[in-house]
């Protein structure tokens, strides 16, 4: 066999003729830094706050070689609000990664489409017109959630075609339209009932415990095997759906598959910790840039999704001395500086 | 009659409600290189789109070598009939191999991502259009004829007996069209049957081997240019008073719009 006269990017690794991986050097290297990135920052939300511990304690609790004090703060207080936000963030970052592709535009995040402001509404309207808590608001949110995709999906794909900037101009216009219901729930509801409704405004790590770590870490477990066939029919979408079609995927299947399955992410972060925005729309878009690869890398999306709601977490707890910030708070101030630049880039590609 | 690889067998095309053409029948003959022409809104593109099964026919059925194309396993499918779509999407970033080796999808798996034959596939696919010198060049940067050149390098990576082209030079220059027109009959001579909705007459009687003329959704003629294309039958498809003279330089049909009557 003569050599290939061109330079496939990356290596490929062969067991064989049946197996064949391709693997692209600069993403495995990205992967890899976001991982030690992602550790370091972990460490250093475990280790800081009224109780300070260091490092090596830390590794040392981690790894349940530390005194029963240290273990007790590290393993029981402060891991599990820090597994909670990495879990959130790579959830967010794959659903982020998944919507944008399919859009084919950077806004086309569940935030820009709505899924949380129904989520919000579903939420309010458990607590301030039924009364409901608990499990009961959980359900509420997910069903407002889905809805609220459903109708944008067969609002913007069913009839015919599909432009991105369809998805996301009838996204914004629903968001809309949620984000007034949600005006009007809070204007009616009693202050007690505002109050609890405000965590469905601003999504929050605050007092997370390992009972809301084993149901998220769990959904995220069946949700994950999922990813591996997404990412496939995203290579092809990619190039547009007759392409993808020639290429002998089955177009609205796929892209039904794959809706459903940014929406389970979603739905699962929403449960878990309520809308946190803007880490959909940013970690994939930052994710490519660095990676540096042709459409939205799905496992470098996740670890930043990951790295950059720890880091939130962390500098919303520390920014105000004495008072935590709910996450959402610094997601959005991060986020919509973020938002704003993207604008301006695309508007100087003449995309706007 | 030669064997027909891929043919409509009185389809009914319609979006909705709105019929596009109603029990049309017909072949495409094997090894040939088909022209669909006529004018804006004849059912051109929407033939094409039912041939490749983007569009189901509402009745009557699109054989593949003989089989109804919608019961066939679509990658099968896809390993049989390829298709240079009107409008495609390059990923932001995406070099020239990346994208051809896209090409390779439907022989792909979760395990078997680059086999010994997608290299090879995609090594001749990039050689026979020419672009191994653009491999790793972004496909944003590229002229539009060079990055219709790596589309239709990323449809012979997918290795089909047979080609369908979407008004594949619609939006070139006369060069360009010309280059894409010789890569796609050279194509032909090297065994492929390649079938192209065209919006040049004269490009398709130069190119063609068989030319399908339509007009509201019927077809008018079929055969090849030199015996069917004549003035009376541009006038009956596009309206248009003409001359058909041979071509000065490949003998073909010809045709050269009348002087104008006003």
């Amino acid at each position: 066999m003569s050599a290939a006269p061109y330079t496939l990017p990356g290596r490929v690794v062969r067991v064989g003729e049946a197996v064949s991986l391709r693997i692209r050097t600069r993403t495995v290297v990205v992967s890899f830094a976001l991982v030690v990135i992602v550790l370091a920052l972990s460490i250093y939300a475990i280790g800081t706050g009224e109780f300070e511990i260091p490092p090596g304690t830390v590794v040392n609790a981690l790894l349940g070689t530390a005194d029963g004090g240290s273990e007790f703060i590290v393993r029981e207080l402060r891991l599990p609000r820090v597994l909670c936000a990495l879990l959130v963030g790579a959830a967010l970052g794959v659903s982020g990664a998944v919507f944008q592709s399919l859009t084919r535009n950077p806004l086309g995040s569940p935030d820009i489409i709505g899924f949380p402001q129904g989520a919000t509404v579903g939420a309010l309207i458990v607590i301030t017109i039924m009364a409901g808590s608990g499990l009961a608001i959980t359900v509420g949110a997910l069903t407002g959630g889905v809805l609220t995709a459903s109708a944008v999906y067969l609002l913007a794909f069913k009839r015919g075609g599909t432009s991105g900037f369809r998805i996301v101009l009838i996204g914004i216009a629903i968001s809309y339209l949620m984000i007034s219901i949600t005006d009007y729930l809070l204007a009616r509801a009693r202050i007690e009932d505002a109050q609890e409704a405000t965590r469905w405004l601003l999504g929050s790590l605050n007092g997370r415990t390992w009972e809301d770590v084993g149901p998220l870490a769990l959904s995220l477990a069946v949700l994950t095997p999922f990813v591996i066939p997404a990412a496939r029919s995203l290579r092809a979408l990619e190039l547009g759906d007759d392409s993808a079609h020639a290429l002998g995927l089955k177009v609205e299947r796929a892209r039904l598959a794959l809706v459903a399955l940014a929406v389970g992410l979603v739905s699962v972060t929403t449960v878990a910790v309520g809308p946190i925005g803007f880490i959909a729309l940013t970690a994939p878009q930052i994710a490519r840039r660095v990676a540096r690869t042709a459409g939205l890398p799905l496992v470098c999306s996740a670890l930043m999704g990951a790295a950059l709601t720890l880091a939130s977490d962390i500098a919303a707890q520390r920014l105000v001395p004495d008072r935590a910030l709910p996450v959402g708070v610094m997601t959005g101030l991060f986020g919509g500086v973020y938002l704003a630049w993207l604008l301006t880039m695309e508007w100087r590609k003449g995309r706007g | 009659m030669s064997s027909a690889p891929l043919r409509a067998d009185a389809v009914t095309l319609a979006y909705d409600a709105r019929v596009v053409t109603e029990g049309l029948s017909v072949d495409i003959p094997e090894g040939g290189f088909t022209a669909i022409v006529g004018p804006n809104a004849c059912g051109k593109s929407t033939l094409l789109r039912a041939l490749v099964r983007m569009l189901k026919p509402k009745s009557g059925s699109v054989l593949l070598d003989g089989q109804e194309i919608s019961s066939l396993p679509t990658k099968q499918v896809a390993r049989r009939l390829g298709l240079l779509p009107q409008t495609s999407i390059a990923p932001d970033g995406i070099t020239v191999v990346d994208l051809v080796a896209r090409g390779r999808h439907p022989y792909q798996r979760l395990l078997r991502q680059w086999s010994h034959e997608d290299e090879r596939a995609v090594s001749e696919a990039m050689a026979q259009t020419h672009i191994e010198e653009l491999s790793g060049r972004l496909v944003d940067e590229l002229s539009g004829g060079q990055r219709q050149r790596v589309w239709i390098a990323m449809a012979l990576a997918q290795e089909t007996p047979l080609l369908l082209l979407d008004e594949p030079i619609t939006f070139l220059d006369i060069a360009h069209q010309v280059e894409v027109l010789d890569l796609c009959a050279k194509l032909h001579v090297e065994g492929r049957t390649l079938v192209a909705v065209l919006h040049d007459l004269n490009h398709a009687c130069r190119y063609a081997t068989h030319l399908i003329a339509m007009r509201d959704g019927a077809i008018v003629a079929e055969g090849p240019p030199s015996e069917i294309v004549t003035a009376a039958l541009v006038e009956d498809v596009f309206g248009l008073k003409c001359l058909v003279v041979p071509c000065p330089a490949t003998g073909a049909p010809m045709v050269v719009p009348a002087a104008s009557q006003a």
